[in-house]
């Protein structure tokens, strides 16, 4: 009938194609659910009609036993539902927030009103995200000032964009094609501007496209470069001259804190330890690490970051920027 | 009353409408009756407020551009839309209205427990309207009715502060009433007025009440802290101050999810009367229905989180919010039951005020289905702040909460100001709205699965089509609005006497004159069975 205006969404994903099962059932339950109340009221409605102005309905059965079945049934029978709606729902919930391993990272920063997004290979856009096919993709998400929402429909896929801390989405498209990018949480004048495209391409599209861009520079090398220029490398070294932990190999592991807790060396500690570095000391250093807040941007963060995360302690493969911009690892330090 | 019933009768010579004049007698009256219908004066006010936003909302909505309006009128309307419908309608609507004027009436008191207070709270309430009307006449405010940190306390350079302060002080008027109507069904029950005999309509509001108590003082301390952080900057929503954007979503929807059975439960308490009246039969599983309202008003406080499933809140967090979300479905599904079978073998009159209740049923059972799938996590991840949640929740405080205000208001007011109104007029209202309704937000469903975000000033063109519809529908919605204020006002001059009991049903409030005498009831009356012993027909063999 109307030739540009859809009824159901495009799908680009695997993802997707679940979401959308476990939408069409839970529709049929409503649908279903809500037609029998409807066909009940106006059946009985209709059979049970007044026929004249003094008519009064039929006695009511005694509260009997049959009453109390009937009661326990139709609250049993929609809990049951219920309860498999909820597992199944809560399936998939964990299947789009949980990210694989071999995922390829993306950045993207959220500010009134535009995302800036930076390829792992150092490419940067802007309300714009190229991604290959068939690989999954993962992104490492924060705001610069209030809260934003990643959100591309063709995926199903939607998370918000918080200042001060990541959050990470992931997908992996199926489908070629350029598909809606929006904005979803409401963050001021030019809200509905801050949308843009996704475009799926071809393994040997996307390496062309790549190509493209000049002077791009990988995320990890000016990570690199940053922790020379704001001298962390005094400390952070891996000599015997280190006053600090030892950084190669810390993501993802556990660390021991001077109160005796032990925290995952997640994205959020590392950068919660360059920000405000008193707020949980590794047990057996001095807290005599300066603060950064205020002189590194939410770019520049994400570059020392990844940094980090690329630098290898000794035996694993040196990863080629490891090996050429960063003071190699030789030996491992007394990281507790 | 068996059998013959009169729909038109002799009004009695005083009333409280006619015992007294002039202003002064309505401005410091203390009769729960007159306050109730300063509450209907103010309420429809804030909602032609509200409702002149949203028709602003769906015109500039018609185009896919943003042409009409600038981004930031446009944010400042849809705010100041949500602020006045819930804040300003829905949440008084039904207790300050219709449970002022019934309770006392319903348990065979002469007043509500503080009527003092009572007045107190509707002067609170209107001066926390006129602060947001100032703030709105001043430039409005556009964070949104949610007040969204840090975007609130940081960004925004709109009226944040005298918006927050007039939502504080109506929050207060909330809590006065809820605090009044607590006391009074606990004290002031007729002799032989058992908690089992109350009606449904007193056991909601109860139920309603406590919530009130309990939750809107959370509302009010994190206001309070959104001003702390927004004037003197103390950090405590906002990371750049060190502070943390989520605790504020955790507090605001402590109270704000709870809020929204604030506003239903009550229209289930009405339509929990309608049913029986106009089926003219006892209401089915009369204690599940009561039980099922508290037990919604304990649920409502334990599933806040379903707003934050996408908002960075713990995986395992989000799971046990969705499983405690899903429970609710079982007392709302045992209300709907019980209400539909209620018809069975009933003496069922399409009246006014059952089209709407009937309506109500409709609607709401399919908000809340649409709300069983929000609660399902893996479908809230892509509906969420979509088209899609604003369809739902218009379904469950529209075509839920004002189907059964209005289903009250028309089923009450023989009662209230002593006239019968059209008849005709009424019942073609009830079905317009009803239509205007499902154009407007049905197709609200599919664009928000489509993943049309909310709060869009401007949209890709691809979702015209069913936006022009759902504009097309909110013009019959408007105009289903508008009769029933015509025909209302007509009838307080013209429509004919109502008797005491205009549809022959039973309840205590049909017992006295209509309107009823300023003490209620000529001798307090003496409650003997429960709130809706109908006679029965004669068992007849050939029973149809």
């Amino acid at each position: 009938m109307f030739p540009n205006a859809p009824l159901f969404p495009e799908r680009a994903s695997a993802m997707a194609a679940e979401v959308d099962h476990l939408f069409f059932a839970s529709l049929g339950i409503a649908a279903f659910f809500s037609l029998l109340i409807a066909s009940f009221i106006v059946y009985l409605g209709t059979k049970y009609r007044r026929r004249s102005a003094d008519e009064v309905g039929r006695p009511p059965r005694p509260e009997s036993r049959a009453t109390t079945v009937l009661e326990v049934t139709w609250s049993v029978v929609p809990l049951a539902i219920l309860i498999g709606l909820f597992v199944w729902g809560a399936r998939v919930y964990f299947a789009i927030s949980r990210p694989p391993a071999d995922a390829t990272e993306f950045f993207v920063v959220g500010k009134q009103w535009m995302w800036k997004i930076q390829h792992p290979e150092g490419n940067r856009e802007i309300n714009e995200l190229h991604v290959p096919i068939d690989r999954p993709i993962k992104l490492t998400m924060t705001s610069e000032d209030v809260i934003h929402s990643f959100f591309i429909p063709a995926f199903r896929i939607k998370q918000d964009v918080l200042p001060g801390r990541y959050t990470t989405l992931w997908f992996q498209a199926d489908r070629p094609g350029t598909y809606h990018l929006f904005c979803a949480q409401y963050c001021g004048a030019e809200h509905s501007k801050m949308a843009g495209w996704v475009s799926v391409m071809e393994p040997h599209e996307y390496q062309a496209w790549l190509a493209g861009e000049t002077g791009r520079r990988a995320p990890a090398a000016s990570g690199a470069d940053l922790f020379a220029a704001k001298a962390c490398n005094t400390c952070h070294r891996p000599d015997t001259a280190a006053r600090a932990p030892i950084l190669a190999g810390l993501p993802g592991r556990p660390v021991r804190l001077q109160d005796g807790r032990t925290v995952i060396a997640d994205d959020g500690y590392i950068r919660e330890s360059i920000l405000d570095p008193q707020a949980r000391i590794v047990a057996g250093y001095q807290p005599i690490m300066p603060t950064f807040k205020d002189q590194l941007s939410e770019d520049d963060l994400i570059q020392l970051l990844t940094y980090i995360k690329s630098l290898r302690p000794p035996g694993d493969d040196p990863s080629p920027i490891a090996a050429s911009a960063a003071p190699r690892a030789s030996r491992r330090g007394a990281r507790r | 009353m068996t059998g013959a019933h009169a729909e038109t009768g002799a009004p009695p010579r005083t009333h409280y409408l006619n015992a007294s004049y002039g202003i002064r007698s309505w401005l410091l009256t203390t009769d729960h009756k007159r306050i109730g219908i300063l509450y209907l004066i103010s309420v429809t006010f804030f909602f032609a407020i509200g409702g002149l936003m949203a028709v602003l909302i769906r015109l500039e909505l018609a185009t896919p551009q943003g042409d009409l309006f600038q981004a930031d009128v446009y944010n400042r309307l849809f705010t100041m839309h949500g602020i006045m419908m819930i804040f300003f309608f829905l949440i008084p609507s039904i207790p300050a209205v219709l449970g002022n004027f019934l309770i006392p009436i319903m348990v065979g008191a002469r007043d509500l427990a503080f009527p003092r207070l009572n007045l107190f709270s509707w002067y609170l309430f209107n001066l926390g309207g006129l602060f947001t009307i100032w703030a709105l006449v001043h430039g409005g405010v556009d964070t949104g009715w949610t007040f969204y940190t840090p975007y609130s306390t940081t960004y925004a350079n709109t009226h944040v502060i005298a918006t927050a302060l007039g939502i504080f002080i109506a929050g207060f008027s909330s809590i006065l009433t809820g605090l009044n109507f607590v006391v009074t069904i606990h004290r002031m029950r007729a002799p032989g007025l058992t908690w089992f005999r109350l009606p449904l309509f007193v056991w909601s509001l109860y139920a309603t009440s406590l919530i009130i108590i309990l939750g809107t003082p959370v509302l009010a301390i994190t206001l309070l802290l959104l001003a702390a952080e927004r004037i003197v900057h103390v950090g405590i929503f906002d990371p750049a101050l060190g502070g943390d954007p989520l605790l504020f979503q955790h507090l605001f929807w402590f109270y704000s999810h709870p809020a929204v059975y604030i506003m239903v439960l009550p229209a289930m308490g009405v339509v929990s009367e309608i049913v029986p009246a106009f089926a003219r039969k006892k209401i089915f599983g009369y204690r599940f229905i009561a039980y099922a309202s508290v037990a919604l008003a304990v649920l409502s406080f334990l599933v806040w989180g379903h707003h934050m499933f996408v908002a960075g809140m713990s995986i395992y967090a989000a799971t046990v919010f969705s499983a405690l979300s899903m429970l609710v479905a079982v007392p709302s599904a045992v209300k709907v039951f019980n209400w539909t079978a209620t018809l069975y073998q009933g003496s069922v009159s399409w009246e006014t005020p059952m089209l709407y209740a009937l309506g109500f049923i409709g609607l709401f059972t399919m908000g809340g289905l649409t709300g069983v799938m929000l609660a399902t996590l893996g479908i809230d991840v892509h509906v969420h702040d979509t088209y899609f949640i604003i369809a739902h929740f218009h379904y469950i405080m529209v075509g839920g909460a004002i189907m059964g205000y209005l289903g009250g208001l028309h089923y009450w007011w023989p009662k209230i100001t002593g006239k019968l109104y059209s008849r005709f007029w009424s019942r073609i209202s009830a079905m317009v709205i009803f239509i205007g309704f499902n154009v407007t937000f049905f197709p609200q469903f599919i664009l928000g699965y489509l993943g049309m975000p909310r709060r869009y000033h401007a949209y890709p063109p691809e979702f015209q089509v069913l936006n022009v519809m759902s504009s097309a529908g909110a013009t019959i919605l408007g105009v289903g609005y508008v009769i029933p204020l015509v025909y209302f006002i007509w009838s307080m001059r013209y429509g004919r006497d109502a008797s005491s009991n205009p549809w022959g049903v039973v309840g205590l409030e049909w017992e006295t004159t209509s309107p009823p005498p300023t003490e209620n009831f000529e001798t307090t009356p003496v409650v003997t069975r429960g709130p809706y012993e109908y006679p029965h027909r004669q068992e007849d063999p050939g029973a149809r």
